[in-house]
């Protein structure tokens, strides 16, 4: 079990251009589960690579317990990874494969034998234990790579895509199962996903990356709640969150095809004349008629484009004026295409951005909340 | 609509008959001196002499006998060629191995030039060496030595090992040296566990071939052995004496020269399946 530390880290692969990873700054707790997430190339593999000692930072330290860890080859760190490609060992049985690294350590037979039997039937492989990895399916490899970390206790689990080709079921049983795991041996993780489901469930904090760049760093909730920015906002959740441009004339913010009352706290922020983001999340807008309101904030007014129906909510996708805009409403609501429909979203649901895409209300869970708050400062 | 039942596959066509008999001329053409030589050592030498080509005729042992007792004692120089052959393989496997290991998995900005340099020395004709090798050899002693034999027969081929091995290590994909690295596997375990298993077959056709080579190889063996630590090669050259030919015995010879390592090539052909790393990434 460890604190894993990475202070200014960076890399840098060639001589010239931008780091694959920047700047990453984090401090995990002993037993914390962080989730990595961000668009493909982001650097999440670079930093988990980091992080097991396969890839030396060009800048910056990590910490296993306060103890620096360049220098420290990847086999003395402690650590186990789920390779996104699954780096199995294709000459050895996936039995073998999965009790490599504990004969190595020497450990008694019998142990081995157990452990790796409870691994397997947690991933439900035991039928498979004699077979080579050339003979298994893509979900079948990607569990023995699974297995293979999760025999072992080690300080550190890394986690690159674990789950990323087993069938929606499957990864769902796998999910819980890593969550229990994890429950039951308080190993520090790092995971990384594309998954938003797995991202929003497991993580204890988020990590979301792009471009090399941590965006933000949060809870679960925090994310949700108060992006950082409008990348940390569009990228969690989905459907995406919409955004819309406005500008302020007086007490209005004025926008092509909506309008909306400005919220006291936005007044020193946003001067006169100047334009901004408003975003709402596609579950944060209803109908007229929905009269779940306790403050009416923005109204929107559009043509029906598409309806994706999901089952439980059915996904509307409106064209306003110059916007396209999203929503997500309950059940499977009787609407046509072409049809025009107004949508409502409650005013505390609202999230502001500035031009530099960075959120004007700052940590703050619900804007009405950072509203009376700056109501007390002035 | 009843025709277009029929398999397509199994119509013969006029293009894939002659095909098949050109294939089948080919296969004759390059087997028949083969062939010839093994029937050769079968026949007396007035046999093997006769103008009129003869194929039907009573097999003898004769040559084969006189091959392997007569004089030159075929056993001494199928020692030297086993010895060296089988020992330059061992020694290079040894001392290629980890060189290949260092280029394909902690490659400098050199290592590419490196592996061109090596394989160019090959280009060098052996004849513009010779002058330089005997002398050194002379002067250390090592003429007409079998070590001396093994050393040169080492060397010649360590270019060609180090390049396949190389290629075949190459082959391995990264990740799995990661994951046994993580797995706790020093070098020495990662090589012995991970990386030899998986390259088996690439060492084996590597180490087949040189064998081959160092077996095959007369140049050197002709020019710096005598008696003591002559091959194989030495010893079918000794037959063109003076007095002229002797067919029936040189094929004899022949045939017992090549037999050996046409029998290794035969039962070693299992090991060289590829594609054994197949399963390892996605
Ligand atoms: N060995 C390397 N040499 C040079 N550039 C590299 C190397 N490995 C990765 N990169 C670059 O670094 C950046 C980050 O790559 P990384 O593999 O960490 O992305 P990722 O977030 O894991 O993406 P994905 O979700 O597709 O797996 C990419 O732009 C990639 O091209
Ligand atoms: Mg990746």
């Amino acid at each position: 079990m460890a604190i894993v530390e990475l202070n200014n880290v960076s890399k840098h692969y060639g001589d010239k251009g931008p780091g694959a990873v920047e700047d990453f700054n984090l401090r995990t707790r002993d037993g914390e589960f962080i989730v990595l997430v961000g668009p493909s190339g982001c650097g999440k593999t670079t930093t988990m690579r980091m992080i097991a000692g396969l890839e030396q930072n060009t800048g910056g330290d990590i910490l296993f317990n306060e103890q620096e860890m360049s220098g420290v080859p990847a086999k003395h760190r402690d650590i186990a990874m789920v390779f996104q490609s699954y780096a199995l060992y294709p000459h050895m049985s996936v039995h073998d494969n999965m009790a490599f690294s504990l004969k190595l350590k020497k450990i008694d037979k019998t142990e081995i034998k157990q452990r790796v039997e409870a691994a397997a039937k947690i991933l439900g492989i035991e039928h498979l234990l004699d077979r080579k990895p050339r003979a298994l399916s893509g979900g079948q490899r990607q569990r023995v790579a699974l297995g293979r970390a999760i025999v072992r206790e080690p300080q550190v689990f890394l986690m690159d895509e674990p789950l990323s080709n087993l069938d929606a079921r499957l990864r769902v049983e796998m999910r819980a199962e890593i969550v229990k795991l994890h429950r039951r041996l308080k190993v520090t993780t790092f995971y990384v996903t594309h998954d938003q489901v797995e991202a929003m469930t497991m993580g204890e904090r988020i990590v979301v990356m792009n471009a090399g760049h941590i965006q933000q760093v949060g809870t679960p909730d925090e994310l949700y709640d108060s992006p950082d920015n409008m990348f940390v906002a569009g990228f969690i959740g989905t459907p995406s969150m919409n955004f819309i441009k406005m500008r302020r004339h007086g007490e209005q913010l004025q926008g092509t095809d909506a309008s909306l009352a400005l919220e006291p706290w936005l007044k020193d922020k946003v001067p006169e004349g100047e334009e901004l983001w408003v975003g709402i999340r596609p579950e944060h807008l209803r109908t007229v008629d929905d009269s779940r309101h306790t403050r009416e904030g923005i109204r929107l007014r559009g043509k029906i484009e598409v309806i994706e129906p999901l089952g439980a909510v059915s996904l509307i996708q409106l064209k306003t004026g110059e916007h396209r805009i999203t929503t997500q409403l309950e059940g499977r609501p009787r609407l046509a295409l072409d049809q025009e429909l107004e949508l409502v979203s409650d005013m505390s649901r609202l999230h502001y951005f500035g031009l530099d895409e960075r959120n004007l209300t700052v940590n703050a869970p619900a804007a009405e909340e950072a509203a009376s708050l700056q109501g007390h400062q002035e | 609509m009843s025709q277009s039942t029929k398999p397509s596959a199994s119509r013969i066509t006029l293009g894939g008959t002659l095909l098949t008999l050109l294939a089948y001329l080919v296969a004759i053409v390059m087997f028949f001196p083969l062939l010839w030589m093994i029937l050769t050592a079968f026949k007396t030498e007035q046999q093997a002499m006769s103008i009129v080509p003869q194929f039907i005729f009573t097999p003898t042992w004769q040559s084969f006998h006189d091959a392997i007792f007569q004089g030159s004692a075929y056993t001494h120089y199928a020692w030297n060629s086993l010895i060296t052959a089988v020992g330059s393989t061992f020694l290079g496997l040894l001392l290629t191995i980890p060189a290949a290991y260092a280029m394909a998995f902690y490659p400098s900005k050199r290592t590419d030039f490196t592996l061109v340099w090596m394989v160019s020395t090959k280009f060098i004709p052996a004849v513009g060496v010779l002058i330089p090798i005997f002398l050194v050899f002379r002067s250390s002693g090592l003429l007409d030595t079998r070590f001396g034999l093994l050393m040169l027969y080492t060397s010649m081929n360590m270019p060609i090992m180090i390049w396949m091995i190389y290629s075949y290590f190459k082959e391995v994909p990264k990740e799995i040296i990661e994951a046994a690295d993580i797995d706790g596997a020093g070098t020495l375990q990662t090589m012995l566990r991970v990386i030899l298993p998986l390259a088996l077959p690439g060492l084996t056709s590597t180490a087949l071939l040189v064998t081959i080579l160092a077996w095959n190889e007369s140049f050197w063996s002709i020019m710096i052995t005598n008696h003591n630590a002559a091959t194989l090669a030495t010893y079918i050259a000794s037959f063109r004496s003076a007095e002229g030919l002797y067919w029936a015995k040189l094929s004899a010879g022949s045939v017992l020269a090549s037999a050996p390592i046409i029998v290794l090539g035969w039962c070693a052909q299992r090991q060289m399946v590829r594609g054994l790393t197949f399963g390892a990434v996605k």
